[in-house]
């Protein structure tokens, strides 16, 4: 037995950075807790791209090593420490929660090495803390509830009652959606999250029953979301007080809504960068493969993480594998030369994409299985509020 | 403040509070009769969601699914305590927490392995789907209002149990002094065995009673189990009556506190530090009121009579 | 000398000479290991002193390892965002913030605390905990849930913290000192008086010592040293959330204390190593077998992410089967 773990400790620490053939991308997300079903889907995004690529960017070699952060700051810093030193990856990437990133932040810049945001999207690292080291594939925290505000404007929503959970992405969602909406706010409740994070809304939705709102707005990922999405069906709140939601509702609640028969979650709109209905080739390729290798529709997490791949994969190929001139390859990742799934792609002045905003709708597909479609486009070329912040204008 | 606000909110928290009164009535009779401080009291809680989750699919209803999973969560329980607990009834408290910390992971790292890391969303049938109008503007979602009728059932059938049957007034021997049960002849073992299965029916179905409302998910039970024994610790370790009204009080100074604090707080400070700080204080709340019963009677609010 | 004694000088030995050799071949990752266990290994050394010594089971113990390391991350944010002067970088600062801040709070929650017993300290222990916890939450300009990111180390002269093995020194050097400290103690009068509390508080009492008192200085030593190890792991971490004082982390706290033996010297060290190095493994070695499996059966199967069941196994097996954790097995083979 000994024998056997000192064999094991001996193959990971001889897996040695000397061959330069293979570019190692460090990948963050979460693959245990609840919140682990969003960590599966990016991993299956991660391997798919992988497979597209046979993994090869051009001649060279690329492995993925997968970290898990455990859904919480310090176990995610943990981790990427690890990557960083032990694995020695020339690259790291992922990151569901805008707290991870923010913790873990510093060990890969310090490092000096390239950090790809595949989801989280805190304010500050658009703004003050942005560098230019730091790329994300998703888009800053505060965008797509920015642009729900502009839907509820435009559908003549008066007053709003919000919720989200109490952690860095929630303020930012609850801060984009106040900066576009014209009406009046009813209420705001602000619930706890984490390990323990709340999960029975009882006391929050009959407040937001009483203050009278003509909508409510939420931002519950993962876990969360089928607990809410539940909770506001059983309270019968879907005629008086329609539900407007972003990174809510998704390829992953959906499914389990539908097993639970959530009819009311049909036909109600969300705001996101991508939608799998989106029409151009790459979007095509990675929706019809990701359906006949896991069974079901990607989520915006998968397509973020597919991105973010790609996007690596481009700029290790055309610096020809070479990632001793980091100048070259952060040049090449910031030229964005890639067919991303949500076509056009480029990065603005703090290294954020500038892309377009969608309104969708959950339907009903040809198999009857539920997922979304695009009803019309909020934003076009969307520059985030906090890139006028950022030094490196 | 609107009155009907108030009495939907009142609703809200007793329904919390007979949640917590199942998990925290098998702790501290647990606790109690037994002595053994089960951590793993919260894995009962969740293994119960999930159960009655997969029940509820393979047999069509949910209510039925909650029959059967009662029984089966007894025999978990039963397992449980002939693995686990009765080695360590013999060792420290210390001990007993490791021991079922260990149980925690495997229990928890099992239930990841058997159904996943997504949670189970529990259908309802559709008559526990709607909500019902009490009077005026009170109107509360059928299912809660089940919650509350299961909770006071159950615990009037504790009641009845504990008070008026043979095993019962074993139990109340055994909360106040162990060494003279065993000395009567009784089979202490099955006695035991019995308390812990029930203890673990009771968590299951608190497991059952919320699936439908958050859903089954890893690590639920380990959010509810430090509430539970805050419940157990203000009523008094082993006084069924204490957790009873100190799962209550609970349940109804979270949700009033989660409900109302903010606005009490715009008063004294900024509306946005009254948002931020709120949350946060309310769940101090019962912290709290631990600390200050604590503080001032150091056995609880309703210790058993002899120890 | 006895066996014992040469397995705690072995092991110390050994955790001064194996992590530097790690980094110089290479192996930065496994002194970060390495300094992370120490720094914790003086938490546990000094829960152990209350818990292990003088039977006060704490279930809070992760509150003065936070409060520590926001001694060391509030000052560095004022001097940063606010430039307030660089005494606010200075190490013995934030030494001495640490330790006056956990020893103030351990006086006054342990006054209330030792008023109780048993499974009643224990959970009000962990309330005053929980409500530092959600104090800490509530502050917005701390980061709240998000935590906060310490942009810089302690200053002091002639140790440059952001040196991986420097810090890992002053941490060694540091974890040492605690130990020889709480061997003192418990050897000495006041030590006596602490366990002969711990195994009959009335007797002790009515030989005329006020154990209340001698409990409550025990209570306050062991908070400061928490707390001067919590600023390390500011240090080491150079990010603090407040998730790191919740009662899990006290938890996990309580069981390295467990798990290397209560009332031992070396017993707490041993537990920390093992359950930071038992993840390391289980999940190295699980990734391991995960790879061996694709290339016989040309399968990927899923385990490391399962860590936890041979973890949480270990643990139930040790608690059957060995009695005294860890230093039980070594006590053992010495009859």
């Amino acid at each position: 037995m000994k024998r056997i773990l000192s064999m094991a400790l001996a193959a990971t620490m001889l897996t040695t950075p000397a061959m330069a053939a293979t570019v190692k991308i460090g990948f963050v997300t979460t693959l245990t807790t609840g919140a682990a079903v969003i960590g599966k889907d990016m991993e299956n995004a991660v391997n798919l791209a992988m497979d597209h690529l046979d993994g090869m960017a051009g001649d060279t070699k690329l492995e993925v090593v997968f970290g898990d952060d455990q859904f919480a700051p310090e176990a995610g810093k943990q981790v990427t420490d690890k990557l960083v030193k032990q694995d020695d990856v020339d690259v790291v990437a992922g990151y569901i929660w805008s707290h991870v990133l923010l913790a873990s932040r510093k060990s890969v810049l310090d490092a000096g090495k390239i950090l790809i945001s595949a989801n989280a999207g805190p304010s500050q690292i658009a703004g003050k803390l942005c560098s230019e080291n730091f790329f994300s594939t998703s888009w800053q925290n505060d965008q797509t509830p920015m642009a729900m505000g502009e839907v509820l404007n435009q559908q003549g929503v008066k007053s709003l009652y919000i919720m989200a959970p109490n952690y860095a992405a929630g303020k930012n969602m609850v801060a984009g959606v106040e900066r576009t909406f014209q009406g009046e706010v009813k209420g705001k409740d602000l619930t706890k999250w984490g390990a323990d994070a709340q999960l029975d809304f009882s006391a929050e939705l009959a407040k937001a029953k009483a203050s009278g709102a003509e909508g409510i707005f939420v931002f519950y990922p993962g876990a969360a979301a089928g607990a809410f999405i539940k909770q506001y069906h059983q309270a019968g709140l879907k005629d008086t007080m329609p539900l407007y939601s972003v990174f809510t509702v998704d390829a992953l609640s959906l499914p389990r809504l539908q097993a639970a028969d959530f009819e009311s979650v049909v036909g109600s709109r969300v705001t996101q960068q991508w939608d799998p209905s989106l029409d151009n080739a790459a979007n095509k390729k990675f929706v019809d493969d990701f359906k006949a290798k896991y069974g079901g529709y990607p989520s915006f997490y998968a397509a973020q993480s597919y991105d973010a791949i790609m996007l690596i994969a481009s700029a290790v190929e055309a610096v020809g594998g070479d990632m001793s001139d980091q100048d070259a390859f952060r040049a090449a990742i910031k030229a964005a030369d890639f067919d991303s799934v949500r076509g056009d792609f480029a990065f603005g002045t703090n290294n954020m994409p500038v892309q377009n905003f969608y309104l969708r709708e959950v339907v009903a597909d040809a198999d009857g299985n539920w997922t979304t479609k695009v009803v019309a486009t909020v934003y076009e070329n969307h520059v985030d509020s906090y890139a006028a912040e950022c030094s490196m204008n | 403040m609107d009155l009907s606000l108030l009495v939907i909110q009142m609703l809200n928290g007793l329904q919390l509070g007979l949640l917590l009164f199942l998990v925290a009535s098998g702790l501290t009779l647990v606790f109690g009769i037994l002595d053994f401080v089960n951590l793993a009291h919260g894995a009962l809680y969740m293994l119960g969601a999930f159960f009655c989750a997969t029940l509820t699919f393979a047999l069509g209803n949910f209510l039925l699914a909650v029959f059967v999973s009662i029984p089966i969560m007894a025999a978990v329980g039963w397992v449980l305590e002939r693995v686990l607990a009765r080695p360590l009834y013999a060792r420290d408290h210390l001990d007993h927490v490791l021991g079922t910390f260990g149980a925690i992971l495997v229990i928890d790292t099992l239930v990841h392995l058997i159904w996943g890391p997504e949670g189970i969303q529990v259908p309802l049938p559709d008559y526990l789907e709607g909500q019902v109008p009490l009077w005026g503007d009170v109107v509360v979602p059928t299912f809660r209002l089940l919650i509350i009728g299961a909770g006071l059932g159950a615990a009037g059938l504790l009641f009845w149990l504990v008070n008026y049957t043979r095993l019962g007034m074993l139990i109340r021997a055994g909360a106040s002094n162990r060494t003279m049960v065993s000395a009567l002849g009784i089979n202490i073992e099955m006695l035991f065995a019995l308390v812990f299965a029930l203890g673990a029916a009771l968590a299951g179905l608190a497991g059952m009673l919320i699936a439908p409302i958050t859903e089954a998910s890893i690590g639920m039970g380990n959010n509810i189990i430090i509430t539970a024994f805050v419940v157990i610790i203000v009523g008094g370790i082993g006084s069924m009556k204490g957790a009873f009204i100190a799962a209550l009080l609970i349940g109804l100074i979270d949700t009033l506190g989660r409900s109302f604090l903010d606005d009490i707080f715009k008063f004294a400070m900024s509306t946005e530090a009254a948002e931020t700080s709120a949350p946060a204080v309310s769940a101090m709340l019962i912290y709290i009121i631990m600390a200050a019963v604590l503080a001032f009677r150091p056995q609880g609010l309703f210790p058993p009579k002899v120890r | 000398m006895t066996r014992k004694t040469w397995i705690t000088l072995a092991a110390m030995v050994a955790l001064a000479v194996l992590p530097p050799v790690f980094y110089w071949t290479g192996n930065a990752f496994y002194l970060d290991l390495a300094t992370r266990l120490t720094i914790l290994a003086i938490a546990a050394v000094s829960l152990n002193l209350i818990l292990g010594y003088g039977g006060l089971i704490s279930f809070g113990h992760a509150a003065y390892l936070g409060l520590g390391a926001y001694a060391v991350g509030i000052p560095a944010y004022h001097w940063l965002y606010d430039g307030i002067g660089d005494w606010a970088t200075n190490g013995f600062v934030h030494i001495g913030l640490a330790v006056a801040i956990t020893s103030t709070f351990a006086l006054i929650t342990g006054a209330i605390c030792l008023r109780t017993r048993g499974v009643y300290f224990i959970m009000i222990t962990m309330a005053f905990a929980q409500m530092i916890y959600y104090l800490i939450v509530s502050i917005e300009t701390y980061g709240g849930d998000d935590g906060l990111v310490i942009d810089t180390r302690s200053e002091f002269p002639g140790l440059n913290l952001d040196k991986p093995l420097q810090l890992f020194g002053l941490a060694y050097v540091s974890l040492v000192v605690v130990m020889l400290l709480v061997n003192m103690i418990v050897n000495s009068r006041f030590g006596m008086v602490l366990q002969a509390a711990k195994g009959n508080n009335e007797r002790t009492v009515t030989l005329g010592f006020n154990t209340y008192i001698f409990q409550l200085v025990a209570y306050v030593i062991s908070g400061a040293i928490a707390g001067y190890a919590g600023a390390l792991l500011g240090n080491f971490t150079t990010f603090i959330s407040p998730e790191m004082m919740d009662w899990r982390t006290s938890g996990e706290l309580m069981f390295m204390v467990i798990l290397g033996g209560t009332a031992t010297i070396l017993g707490p060290v041993l537990g920390s190593a093992a359950f930071i190095l038992l993840e390391e493994i289980l999940v190295d070695s699980l990734t391991w077998v995960e790879h061996l499996l694709d290339g016989i059966l040309g399968m990927k199967i899923e385990l490391s992410n399962y860590w936890h069941l041979p973890f949480g196994l270990l643990l139930i097996i040790i608690v059957l089967y060995v009695r005294g954790g860890l230093m039980g097995l070594i006590n053992r083979k010495e009859d």
